[in-house]
């Protein structure tokens, strides 16, 4: 299985999303992620999906019916065009006095950030790509995890021509 | 023009050329069924939503217009899934208008509301809930043109009951803005250079069109391209008509049910031209070993079908109104009788074929399906539209009934709805009065929407209706047959019910045949009177439809004999 991070331009109207990740859904398509936001135009919202594909053809399968969505303006596959892609993960960790130093240290390693600390506990944020997220995620299982939120990836061409115009 | 939510409605269906409504009132919908009341607007009154949905499917087909249904909220709306589903199946162009519960009241699980929008998402080309009645003009507006365009489709549109009662300034919008369609489908015409120089090299190549070619209107097209090329032709079931059922080199449909020649030959061949149809696991047997021997061109509107099912090699996306005028000119332009070249595969193809054309043998006095089929064609003039159910008789039905013109032989190819075919047929005869509409249905799917044949009367709808009676589930039945044992569950229908005192009943006239000389002595009078009758046809119990590709099979490995 291979994975490819989607920029999907759809118009910002309700229903919009049910219509998204429906198809997705009764399809069989697997997918990783998908996050949705406002951007630079009020009327259009861009959704990122991460799928999961066996081969190029179930892709196009997964482009070509999503561009079937009447609300669908735009698909771009980022992962084929030179992109930056980040996730951001929210990761809640037990902290004793004895292995907090401990725990900072892995925390500057990462270039991540403690923004929550308790005398139980502490929460890591930080954003990377997500192997890079996996990876802090794997080192922090070694010490108790309470729980954990990351908002799936998102990604932006690299140079100065937009999705909406690619 | 100051108008209120449902005036606004009736006016944006006038704007769209919508001669007549199928549908049924409810609560939420009063407002706009007053409005239909004081301006007498067209609307037949089914016995059912369901009939309703599908009376608008058959209009359409037949006339190649939008149907529209009206239904109430909830339960009305929840009976037109079905419909919807058929008609997104077969790309049928329908839109739907739903009443929703009010504003305040959405969400609240409050009386008969259902989420439309949410169970509609799947069967429809697009959907919209209108809560405010200033979206109510273009929404409908772009409903109508997304139905139409592209690849046609149902569209539903549910309104809040509150919109229908509020007055607002009624502007119908003179242009369609959406970013994400456009509705024209203009390809790349190097792409039909490719397919020209495919079928320059090819030896065996075969012709295969789909119902794409009835949704575009192209069929002439289509047979000018046919006739320039001279080699064997086939169609799935939903392309019936496109080429005349008599052009000597149609090989009939092919697939699960279709003919010895046309599944033999798409074995065979070197080059399948798909035309405007979507490899569906009922044409093509295992998919795996599908025309081994052939490249695949496929000529083809919407690209999420190129490599869905089958692997094609040369692709040529766009509108067939666009595509077939280009390939015609282009195989036009080239000096080289094709027809000439093809003409030892064709007719190679075509002897095949006639060894095992679709038939049936005649047992002792009983009617035989095939018999009453064609009796029922040699009493039909050439612009008869058929119209079936699902099951048996429909296979039946397509295997023995010609059809000579597109949008005359109308059936759920996709979805399979038992109860399709009595509204279907309604509708089909209320959109085109001056053709002649038979349906062909069985004892089972009958039974699915029998309620219609109340609306029929009530209207003097001139249709005949023919019930093909085995008193069995008859499709269910071959396959219990063949594959478990002569284990008939629940497919009897050896019950007491009795079709022409249902038909007396419900206000249409009935007649039994039973014996094969009937076809004979009684069924032309029946057929050539007025107004609508019911025809019971008793048919022997243990009849199969063959050929038959049985499921996981090849294509060439059919299951032959008589029917």
């Amino acid at each position: 299985m291979k994975k490819y991070i989607l920029a999907v331009l759809v118009d910002n109207k309700p229903g919009v999303l049910t219509h998204v990740s429906g198809l997705i859904s009764r399809r069989a398509f697997n997918i990783e992620s998908i996050s949705a936001g406002y951007t630079e135009e009020p009327s259009v919202t861009r959704i990122n999906i991460v799928v999961s594909v066996e081969n190029e053809n179930e892709l196009d399968q997964v482009v070509n019916q999503l561009s079937k969505l009447i609300d669908v303006i735009k698909i771009v596959n980022l992962s084929k065009a030179p992109s930056i892609e980040r996730e951001l993960v929210m990761i809640k960790v037990k902290a004793s006095k004895e292995n907090r130093a401990d725990l900072v240290n892995v925390v500057n390693i990462f270039r991540a950030n403690i923004v929550d600390v308790t005398s139980e506990n502490v929460v890591i944020e930080m954003t990377g790509n997500q192997g890079k997220i996996d990876a802090l995620c794997e080192v922090l299982s070694d010490y108790e995890i309470v729980e954990i939120a990351r908002t799936g990836a998102i990604a932006l061409s690299r140079g100065p021509i937009p999705v909406k115009k690619m | 023009m100051k108008m209120n939510g449902a005036q606004a409605v009736l006016e944006c269906l006038r704007k769209e050329g919508v001669d007549l409504i199928f549908g049924y009132p409810g609560g939420v919908v009063l407002k706009l069924y007053d409005e239909i009341y004081k301006e007498n607007f067209p609307h037949i009154l089914t016995g059912h939503e369901q009939g309703a949905v599908h009376a608008a499917d058959g209009y359409a087909r037949a006339t190649g217009k939008v149907g529209v249904v009206i239904a109430t909220s909830g339960p009305g709306a929840a009976n037109l899934i079905t419909g919807i589903a058929t008609a997104n199946m077969d790309s049928i162009p329908i839109v739907c208008i739903t009443g929703q519960v009010a504003n305040p009241a959405i969400g609240k699980d409050s009386f008969q509301e259902v989420d439309v929008c949410g169970i509609t998402t799947p069967i429809t080309k697009h959907n919209y809930l209108v809560k405010n009645v200033k979206e109510l003009p273009r929404v409908i507006k772009e409903a109508f043109f997304i139905a139409r365009t592209g690849r046609p489709g149902p569209v539903s549109i549910d309104v809040a009951a509150d919109v229908f009662n509020t007055e607002f300034d009624f502007n119908y919008p003179e242009e369609i803005k959406l970013r994400g369609y456009s509705g024209k489908y203009i390809g790349d015409s190097s792409e039909i250079d490719e397919v020209i120089s495919a079928i320059e090299k090819s030896e065996k190549p075969i012709i295969f069109y789909g119902g794409g070619v009835t949704l575009s209107d192209t069929s002439e097209e289509l047979r000018k391209i046919a006739q320039k090329l001279g080699c064997p032709i086939t169609s799935t079931i939903m392309g019936l008509g496109c080429i005349d059922a008599n052009e000597k080199n149609y090989l009939h449909f092919a697939g699960m049910h279709g003919s010895y020649g046309a599944n033999m030959a798409i074995q065979e061949s070197d080059l399948i031209i798909a035309i405007g149809m979507r490899f569906s696991d009922r044409v093509t047997g295992r998919v795996a070993d599908f025309a081994p021997n052939a490249k695949i061109v496929h000529f083809e509107i919407d690209p999420a079908e190129f490599n869905k099912n089958v692997r094609v090699d040369y692709k040529v996306l766009g509108d067939l109104r666009w595509s077939l005028p280009i390939f015609r000119e282009k195989l036009n332009s080239i000096q080289k009788d094709f027809a000439a070249k093809y003409k030892n595969w064709t007719q190679s193809v075509l002897e095949k074929a006639a060894t095992h054309p679709f038939s049936y043998q005649n047992e002792g006095d009983q009617i035989k399906p095939g018999a009453l089929i064609i009796k029922i064609n040699e009493l039909s003039d050439e612009n008869t539209i058929a119209v079936t159910d699902v099951g048996q008789h429909q296979m039946w039905a397509a295997q023995f009934f010609k059809t000579h013109q597109p949008r005359n032989f109308l059936t759920s190819g996709g979805l399979g709805t038992m109860g399709y075919g009595l509204p279907a047929a309604m509708g089909a005869k209320l959109g085109c009065p001056d053709k002649k509409v038979i349906l062909f249905t069985g004892d089972g799917s009958i039974m699915m929407n029998i309620q219609e044949l109340a609306t029929i009367a009530d209207h003097d709808i001139d249709l005949k209706v023919i019930i093909v009676h085995n008193f069995i589930l008859g499709m269910v039945g071959q396959w219990q047959r063949l594959f478990y044992n002569h284990h008939y569950s629940q497919s009897e229908l050896k019950g007491k019910r009795d079709f022409v005192k249902i038909a007396e009943a419900m206000g249409v006239k009935g007649y039994r045949l039973e014996k094969s000389e009937q076809l004979e002595t009684d069924l032309p009078k029946i057929l050539s009177e007025k107004g609508c009758a019911v025809i019971d046809v008793i048919i022997p119990e243990e009849e199969n439809v063959l050929p038959m590709v049985p499921g996981g099979k090849r294509l060439d490995q059919m299951l032959l004999g008589t029917n």
